[in-house]
């Protein structure tokens, strides 16, 4: 390739590679540096992709590397805007408990989704819900899942207590968990 | 429940053996917990349902972070 095609190779990425980013990190600033970052990378090295096919991935990966150094040097910003009541609501209290604990009804049974004809949409459904969760939520939620991180690891990146960490996650799973059961269960 | 069942320390009801369910993705439970939870799976109907919702959730996760890399 020469230097013109990697150059537009390079380019192209950028809306992919945004998406990702604003969706771990829940800012347009932060997301564009972090994926201006990762196409100067690229653009250092050329020569460690060999073709078009591995691009994505080569990139997916500088990118991964880039947002966790984003996520730790705003350590305090990327936690603290968990402000508004219904972000410190507990999701568990929505379900259908009777007093004394045990489930009024029974959940419901949502069999393969992610195995069937309609996983295309079921991750259409999944995506939204996700960009749903409350910003901190949504971080620390996607730390897990996406950028694949143990809690321990994440709670040294970002100076967190466990405590508040698995709060946040309990609260993100279930309201995700709610999510897709209103949007994609129930209307089947 | 018998409120004497209660008081036992494996004795949870679906609330508390939600939150564990949900507990499990992000941390390893304590023995106590573990056997708390499979003695509460063994004799009810909704909660190893809820068990299958949070399965299903992590599967569809491992599947959009593939996807994801790919188109």
């Amino acid at each position: 390739m020469t230097d013109t095609e990697i150059h537009q190779a390079l380019v192209a990425q950028h809306g992919y590679l945004m998406r990702f980013a604003r969706l771990q990190l829940r800012n347009e600033a932060w997301a564009e540096d972090a994926v201006s970052e990762t196409l100067l990378v690229a653009l250092a090295k050329p020569q460690a992709f060999e073709g078009r096919s591995q691009l994505k991935t080569w990139l997916v990966g500088i990118l991964k590397h880039k947002i966790i150094d984003s996520l730790r040097q705003r350590q305090r910003e990327v936690v603290l805007d968990s402000g508004s009541e219904d972000d410190n609501f507990d999701p568990l209290e929505h379900m259908a408990f009777k007093a004394d604990g045990h489930f009024a009804q029974s959940p419901a049974d949502w069999g393969n989704p992610e195995q069937d004809l309609n996983t295309r949409q079921f991750m259409a459904v999944l995506d939204a819900c996700t960009e749903k969760l409350p910003p901190t939520q949504a971080r620390l939620f996607l730390m897990r899942e996406w950028l694949e991180l143990s809690s321990n690891e994440i709670c040294k990146e970002l100076g967190l207590t466990a405590t508040n960490l698995y709060v946040q996650l309990h609260r993100a799973r279930l309201r995700l968990r709610e999510c897709l059961e209103l949007n994609w269960f129930a209307s089947r | 429940m018998n409120p004497l069942l209660r008081k036992m320390p494996l004795m949870r009801n679906c609330k508390e053996i939600t939150a564990l369910v949900v507990a499990r993705e992000d941390r390893e439970l304590p023995p106590t917990e573990r056997m708390a939870l499979r003695m509460h799976m063994a004799i009810c109907q909704a909660c190893p349902v809820f068990e299958r919702q949070m399965l299903t959730m992590r599967n569809a996760m491992k599947q959009w972070r593939h996807n994801g890399t790919e188109d």
